[in-house]
């Protein structure tokens, strides 16, 4: 729950409000100039109607330096950032050939699997060179190599469940399988901030789309409560099958999700839990197997597991993990094992690899050591940012840590201040949060070294000086919490 | 007694009149005189509305009770999570142990692969090896974040300007993955109410995009010019009075579902008359049609800025994995920021990136491929000529060849089953493995299933007449039995 101060809430909304009427009075002006000019679109509406792209034009656009900055190495903890410049006011940027090396706190590199590995990279390369760098071909048509069934017996193993499908991509992972799963008549219940590849794949799948409010099992159980009482819509039939869409670390708020009683609610009522660990598999609980081992719920009462490579394996696709006939049915009907090329095989080695590692299957222990330095990492660097006076969302050990902002002038002030001291941080806005709660979105990894982040605490504490984001008082007084704050949710 | 009914009414009468004769009675407000009738006016008027006011009569809602909700939860049984798991669910397709070229080892033996679509013969091609592991040991796999948040690696950047440069486009987009490709562009530009015209035998991750746009689609026949253009007479008819309407016709150039070829001059024409915005897909004809290589408008002549949107997914003719949108830099632009599957979802891994850039260069560097990919579907062709049961219902140019039985057996299942027969016996006697079109319980397209080979620049001509000759022989037993 993040409680904003009086003040500061105001000052957003006139900020926001000032670059509203600013953008509005240059549309009008850019309405008279074309007409002046004549348009040239002859007959064709145009691609963009009027407010669809004001945010773009005229917000975004301004702090566009802050975004996309391309880089010249692999996204390790330290990184060579390609400079830019633009002659037209940040309306195109270009490369120059200056590159700078800064400390890389924005890249989802959890285990420090981003670069070339030891025990990996040769591995890669010979399977590289053995099946080549794509199948060119569906998996049901030609796609399937012996790796692509080692690497799933090898995911099934690692997740704990009978058995696993891969693909390609995590966004098209979820897109594909929702509907494949639930139709029309069906309801999906899902938490209010979760991802978009799953707002999109419930969109998709036809089925009756319902919110409960962020983390709340409570809400959870008064919504399905509700909803299997009321039946469908307009009709009042029952509902042919309820999902609960949930997701293990929420990137945004960096919070873990209550699993427990999520899935105490759902055996209840009988309804499927779908749990997406994009970010939490591999970089959170003993051994790396995600919240289920973290928080200790068993793998067998979640229905459906989902999951990401990218992340904490350092490589690309998506996994689906559940029962033996569940998998079976997923190769039968899921339009992204029928219609989209398999996942290319280094990446494929890249998992399998990487797995081995972290089990400690490649003779040494340093799979072992990376989770302990991660989460040692992030459990320090959050209690120094807390002490400093930063308002630092998330729980203990997640490797994600949102920072507030607030304000939009402070966004780009809070990234190009941090670029001058050599540190890439990652700032997010309006419309991934929302409007009011931007923010600065930390990840740590397991290949910082503690020098580096008492490095990157230094320039925060340097610049969160400069452009006034302590908004909690640094310890050790804490007497003025709960005055005049506004609760937002 | 009368009387005093008299009396009584009389004092109470004079009593009114005093009332209402009273001298507050007698306020004067705004210049009007006010009696001591207008307050029973008032009152009146007060009345009605306030019966006006009133609702007419409702039974009254009764929500339920705790116990009547525990009692329906109770009762409520969900339906499996799957449906039951059938034999024809069961399918496992072999397993390959060596790279996808046009010959490769399935069980120990070699086979000759007609199931990849390695248009260009650039599967384990040196170079690309070459590159790709120099990129590996430099980036690494992975490129660890999507575009905005430091996953935009230099080569990312190279590719796309390489591949607009290629196409002779301003600019152009990497997407991560073949199918997110057409899946995100289209609701980046179809909002609701938007009308769309496609063509009925899109693959379906164009159907999936059509449906996440919320737009009105419209469907015409199967590459029937004549159907579109009705439909598209249709559609401006309807709709005169919207001038803010955007209206796009979306076409592949190869489909995938039955191997025909758009015929893109046509298509041009009717969007000029009708002013439509065309979305052509070319992830079939990248690298595999046209004298270079450059597609369906080098194929077509049809200059190629005036295509709004083109896509192509990489799987094919560049051998390697990915997506890439081009067109021109408004298009792009957009793009960028609103394009869900760009936006929220990790970057293409460096070296497939490279991988990319390479083919290209492979490809400028050596035309002749394209010449010796069409000499090999003209000799498919020849030793397909003739086979009993099943008809050739591609077109001669494209690379895929697409059999379809010539007498379907009334159901797509019953179809499926009959091929499936034939390209396994074909594996298992002839070495020759080919692939039969499946779909999934998703897919909206009515077109019929069939066997389709992906034919090669790399196969030689023995590849190609040993796999004509297995063909018929096959077909002729297995189908003479279902006549």
């Amino acid at each position: 729950m993040i409680t904003i101060p009086y003040l500061t809430a105001l000052t957003t909304y006139f900020s926001y409000g000032l670059l509203f009427v600013f953008g509005q009075f240059r549309d009008f002006f850019r309405k008279i100039a074309d007409w002046w000019l004549g348009s040239n679109l002859q007959g064709y509406a145009p691609i963009c109607l009027g407010l669809e792209d004001f945010y773009t034009r005229r917000l975004y656009l301004r702090i566009q330096d802050c975004f996309g900055r391309p880089i010249a190495s692999p996204p390790d903890s330290w990184v060579d950032l390609v400079e830019r410049v633009s002659k037209d006011n940040n309306k195109t940027l270009q490369r120059t050939a200056k590159i700078s090396r800064c400390l890389n706190l924005g890249s989802y590199n959890y285990l420090g699997f981003a670069a070339a590995d030891e025990y990996c990279t040769p591995r890669v390369i010979e399977s590289l060179k053995r099946f080549s760098p794509s199948t060119c071909s569906t998996r049901v048509d030609g796609g399937t190599t012996t790796l692509h069934n080692e690497l799933e017996e090898v995911v099934a193993n690692f997740v704990g469940k009978p058995a696993a499908i891969v693909f390609g991509m995590g966004y098209v992972t979820n897109s594909a399988v929702l509907p494949a799963l639930i139709g029309k008549g069906g309801l999906i219940i899902s938490d209010s901030l979760n991802h978009n590849s799953i707002v999109n794949g419930a969109r998709g799948s036809g089925a009756t789309v319902r919110v409960f409010q962020h983390n709340m099992p409570d809400h959870l159980e008064k919504v399905l409560r509700e909803q299997i009482a009321e039946g469908q819509p307009r009709t009042h039939r029952p509902w042919k099958k309820i999902m609960v869409l949930v997701e293990g670390i929420y990137s945004m708020e960096g919070e873990l999700c209550k699993l427990p009683e999520i899935v105490a609610i759902c055996k209840k009522y009988r309804a499927y839990v779908y749990l997406d660990e994009a970010h939490s598999i591999g970089a959170i609980g003993k051994t790396g197997r995600g919240v289920c081992e973290l928080l200790g719920v068993d793998t067998a009462d979640v229905d459906i597991l989902m999951g990401t490579f990218t992340k904490s394996f350092g490589s690309c696709g998506g996994y689906i993990a559940g029962s033996k006939e569940l998998i079976q049915y997923m190769k039968y009907s899921c339009p992204a094992h029928l219609y989209a090329t398999s996942i290319s095989p280094p990446a494929a080695q890249q998992i399998i690899s990487a797995i081995r590692v972290i089990l400690g299957e490649d003779g040494t222990s340093r799979g072992a050591q990376k989770l302990a330095r991660i989460r040692e990492n992030s459990n320090f660097f959050r209690s120094e940012l807390q002490k400093m006076g930063f308002e630092v969302l998330g729980d203990n050990d997640s490797p994600v840590m949102p920072v507030m902002l607030y304000n939009p002038a402070k966004i780009p002030a809070f990234s190009r201040e941090c670029l001058k001291n050599q540190v890439a941080v990652v700032t997010v806005a309006f419309p991934a949060t929302p409007l009011l709660l931007a923010r600065a979105r930390i990840c740590i990894s397991a290949s910082h070294t503690r020098e580096d982040l008492i490095k990157a605490l230094e320039v925060f504490s340097k610049v969160g000086d400069l452009i006034g984001i302590k908004y909690f008082p640094a310890e050790p007084d804490k007497q003025q919490q709960d005055d005049g704050r506004v609760k937002l949710e | 007694m009368a009387s005093v009914a008299m009396d009584m009414l009389k004092a109470a009468s004079d009593w009114l009149t005093f009332a209402f004769d009273a001298p507050f009675a007698r306020a004067v407000v705004f210049g009007v005189n006010i009696g001591g009738h207008l307050f029973v006016e008032g009152l009146l008027v007060v009345v009605i509305i306030f019966l006006l006011s009133q609702k007419s009569y409702k039974p009254p809602k009764r929500p339920l009770t705790k116990k009547e909700i525990d009692e329906l939860c109770d009762e409520w049984v969900p339906e499996p999570l799957i449906p039951k798991i059938t034999d024809d669910m069961k399918y496992e397709p072999p397993a390959l142990e060596s790279a996808a070229g046009p010959h490769t080892l399935i069980n120990g033996t070699e086979v000759i692969n007609f199931a990849s679509a390695n248009y260009l013969g650039l599967v384990g091609h040196g170079k690309l090896l070459e590159a790709c592991t120099r990129s590996l040991e430099k980036y690494g796999v992975g490129s660890c974040g999507p575009r905005g948040f430091y996953g935009t690696i230099d080569v990312h950047l190279d590719c796309e300007a390489r591949i607009a440069k290629f196409l002779g486009t301003p600019d152009s987009i990497l997407y991560s993955y073949g199918l997110s490709t057409m899946f995100s562009a289209i609701p980046a530009f179809c909002k609701k109410g938007d009308v769309i015209v496609v063509d009925e035998g899109v693959h379906w991750a164009i159907q999936n995009g059509l449906q996440l746009s919320r737009s009105t689609v419209v469907y015409f026949k199967h590459n029937d010019m004549e159907s579109l253009r009705n439909m598209l007479e249709k559609v401006t008819q309807e709709n005169k009075r919207a001038k803010k309407l955007r209206r796009y016709i979306v076409v592949e150039a190869v489909y995938q579902n039955s191997g025909q070829i758009a015929p893109l001059d046509e298509i041009v024409r009717l969007k000029e008359k009708y002013r439509f915005r065309v979305l052509l897909d070319e992830s079939n004809s990248l690298g595999a049609l046209g004298s270079t290589g450059r597609g369906l408008t080098e194929y077509c002549k049809v200059p190629v800025d005036k295509i709004d949107i083109i896509t192509a997914a990489m799987g094919h003719a560049l051998a390697t994995e990915g997506g890439v949108c081009t067109g021109n830099a408004r298009v792009i632009d957009h793009q960028r920021l609103s394009s869900s599957g760009y936006v929220f979802s990790a970057s293409l891994p460096p070296y497939l990136a490279t991988a990319a850039i390479t083919a290209i260069d492979i490809l400028e560097k050596n035309p002749d491929l394209i010449t010796k990919l069409k000499k090999n579907v003209g000799t498919l062709w020849k030793g397909l000529s003739g086979i009993q049961g099943l008809e050739i219902a591609s077109d001669p140019a494209s690379p895929i060849v697409f059999l379809q039985l010539k007498k379907s057996t009334g159901s797509s299942k019953g179809d499926l089953q009959v091929l499936e027969e034939i390209a396994h016996r074909v594996l298992k006697e002839d070495t020759v493995f080919v692939a039969t079109s499946r779909r999934s319980t998703l897919d909206k397209c009515k077109l019929p299933v069939g066997i389709r080979l992906f034919v090669s620049a790399a196969h030689t001509e023995d590849d190609l007449m040993k796999a004509g000759e297995s063909l018929k022989r096959v077909a002729a037993l297995a189908l003479n039995g279902h006549d």
